[in-house]
């Protein structure tokens, strides 16, 4: 029973979540396979067999996979899947948007988020925004599943020497073409992988005033996090949005500012270890999940507290 | 063009699901069930694309229970031209919802499908990118801006660094992110005039797919709860908790 993994990458380096999904695996079976499909990108393979408890890493070195269309790339994924037990994914938007076409053209389903293995076949995940949490059985010969990476510990990035097999298979449907992409530039962690959270919402007011949260996060080493309000009222980048349709989050500490802690943002960190909230409305429900709750004005607090560290 | 549009019920995004005492499935019973929010703003998509004359006709599908005839309604309302309810009262998995869509594709001929990226009950996530495998169209998942240019699509996608813009032939599949666009309501003079527009009913074996189970349910329980904490005053306290009693900081 061998466990192919799709990495998560931007031909240049390994991304961690790849590291949660090889957790998951090993949770599986002990045969795990690792695939490095993109253009130019030799250095990931070169990564990801040091991963420890990885067996082999498959390299598919090809243009047609350089920006990982799933038109291209789901073809790929589905001929060398159909000789594996499990198809993974870190459930990040990589992801989402290549594994269900891969699961269909398996003709299986897709099990989303999972965050617990129970055994090979059965698996928890977090339905209706999490406010419920199904076990689920696959009925399926391959399982195909997305892994929510706060579910999951990382596995060593090092300590692993498997060997890389090169793959020729090439598919390129042809029907799909990249055109251009804008990322967001930033010093901070990564928010899925930060150890501490600092997030805003409607209560900013406007995009200036996040500058109060980026001094507080550059001296707690921090990524900078938003609710979807404060994301679109245009304040902030949608990438910064935590919640049920946004980045799932579950760091140490999670200072949320401003933020009222609707159910679908509740959902994207609710598993924080340590949650703060600085809310003016102390019936907000945020609070109902805070940790350490502190009724006051923000821009009182959020300065005092940046004073103090 | 014609544009497909697929619309789920489900239930009402503000409403706190309960879990069933006996940890067999959520409570549904007595609660308000609506529109994906996600399909709102896919059908708002056919529509300004019907206005700004790039889109003919607006077809609206629905999967499910006789009761789902009101999402589609309010489809209608919103400026769909005619519906069409593939009625079961089984639970329809996301491969099956999407293998019956590919018949309703293979019938339609449409240029463009766009449907939610997220269907809030399930949380899937899948069945866009499904329906593209099963008809062999490309995707623009998770999209934040649609654009037609003869015959093909550019679509700008939200994805965990930023944003990426792919340009996909048509026939394409597009799944709607949040900031797509901003629903209208719709008037009462067209929610009167939705309960004319056609509204025809299929049923799963009408198709020729076979409704499979792929998983099995076996619990539903309810998140570890949370406890509330406790209320700090000041700068001071809050410090000192989070340096001695979480040692966070
Ligand atoms: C399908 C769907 C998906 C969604 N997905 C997400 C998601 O992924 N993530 C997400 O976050 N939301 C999501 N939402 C939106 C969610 O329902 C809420 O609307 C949103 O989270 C509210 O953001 P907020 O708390 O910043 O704004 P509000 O609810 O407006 O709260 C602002 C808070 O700031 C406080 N405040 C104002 N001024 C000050 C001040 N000076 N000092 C201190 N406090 C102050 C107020 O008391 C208030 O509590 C989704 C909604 C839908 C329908
Ligand atoms: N039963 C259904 N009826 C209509 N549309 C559906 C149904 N199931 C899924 N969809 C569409 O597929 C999208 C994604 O759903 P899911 O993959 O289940 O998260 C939804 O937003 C809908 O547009």
């Amino acid at each position: 029973m061998a466990i192919l993994i799709i990495a998560e990458h931007d031909n240049q380096s390994l991304k961690g979540a790849t590291l949660n999904a090889v957790t998951a695996a090993s949770q599986i079976s002990a045969d795990i396979h690792v695939l490095v499909a993109g253009g130019q990108c030799q250095a990931v393979a070169d990564a990801a067999v040091k991963v420890t408890g990885v067996s082999k890493v498959l390299l598919a070195d090809n243009p047609a996979y350089e920006h990982q269309l799933a038109e291209n790339m789901s073809l790929l994924v589905a001929e060398l899947g159909a000789n594996y037990s499990h198809v993974i994914a870190p459930a990040t938007t990589a992801g989402k948007n290549l594994l269900p076409r891969v699961a269909a053209l398996l003709d299986v389903v897709q099990l989303s988020d999972v965050i617990a293995v129970e055994s090979e076949d059965t698996f928890a995940r977090p339905i209706y925004a999490g406010n419920a949490i199904a076990t689920v059985k696959s009925l399926d010969a391959i399982k195909v599943m997305t892994i929510r990476t706060t579910g999951f510990d990382a596995a060593a990035a090092e300590g692993g020497s498997a060997e890389i097999e090169t793959i020729g298979a090439l598919h390129d449907a042809g029907i799909s073409r990249f055109i251009g992409a804008t990322m967001a530039k930033s010093d901070r962690p990564e928010l899925t992988a930060a150890e501490v959270i600092v997030s805003g919402g409607r209560g900013m007011g406007n995009g200036e005033n996040f500058a109060l949260l980026d001094s507080l996060a550059d001296k707690l080493g921090a990524a900078v996090g938003a609710s979807r309000a404060a994301v679109d009222a245009g304040f902030v980048p949608n990438d910064m949005q935590v919640g049920q349709t946004g980045k799932i989050v579950a760091p140490d500490l999670y200072i949320a500012v401003g933020i009222s802690g609707a159910i679908q943002h509740l959902a994207g960190m609710k598993d924080s270890k340590v949650i703060v909230a600085i809310n003016k409305d102390e019936e907000a429900p945020i609070f109902s999940v805070a940790d350490y709750g502190w009724v006051a004005d923000l821009f009182e607090a959020v300065p005092a507290l940046d004073a103090k560290l | 063009m014609k544009v497909l549009v697929t619309v789920k019920r489900v239930i009402d995004y503000n409403v706190k699901v309960r879990v069933k005492s006996d940890n067999s499935d959520v409570d549904l019973n007595n609660v308000k069930m609506a529109m994906n929010p996600f399909c709102e703003i896919a059908v708002e998509e056919a529509v300004r694309l019907k206005e700004a004359g790039v889109a003919s006709e607006i077809v609206v599908v629905s999967l499910g229970p006789q009761a789902a005839q009101e999402q589609i309604r309010t489809a209608l309302a919103l400026g769909a031209d005619r519906g069409v309810l593939i009625q079961s009262d089984d639970n329809l998995e996301s491969l099956t919802v999407a293998k019956l869509l590919t018949k309703v594709v293979e019938e339609e001929q449409p240029g463009l499908v766009i449907l939610g990226k997220q269907a809030i009950d399930s949380d899937n996530n899948q069945t866009g990118q499904m329906l593209a495998a099963l008809t062999g169209m490309p995707q623009g998942t998770f999209a934040s801006e649609v654009k037609v240019a003869d015959d093909k699509l550019q679509v700008t996608r939200e994805v965990d660094g930023g944003l990426q813009t792919v340009e996909l032939q048509m026939p394409a599949i597009v799944t709607t992110d949040l900031r797509l666009n901003e629903p209208r309501y719709a008037s009462l003079p067209n929610i009167m005039k939705a309960k004319r527009k056609p509204l025809e009913t299929k049923t799963p074996e009408a198709l020729g797919v076979e409704v499979k189970a792929h998983t099995q349910l076996l619990k539903v329980a309810p998140p570890a709860e949370r406890q509330a904490g406790i209320k700090v005053t000041s700068v001071d306290e809050l410090v000192d908790k989070l340096k001695h009693e979480a040692k966070v900081i």
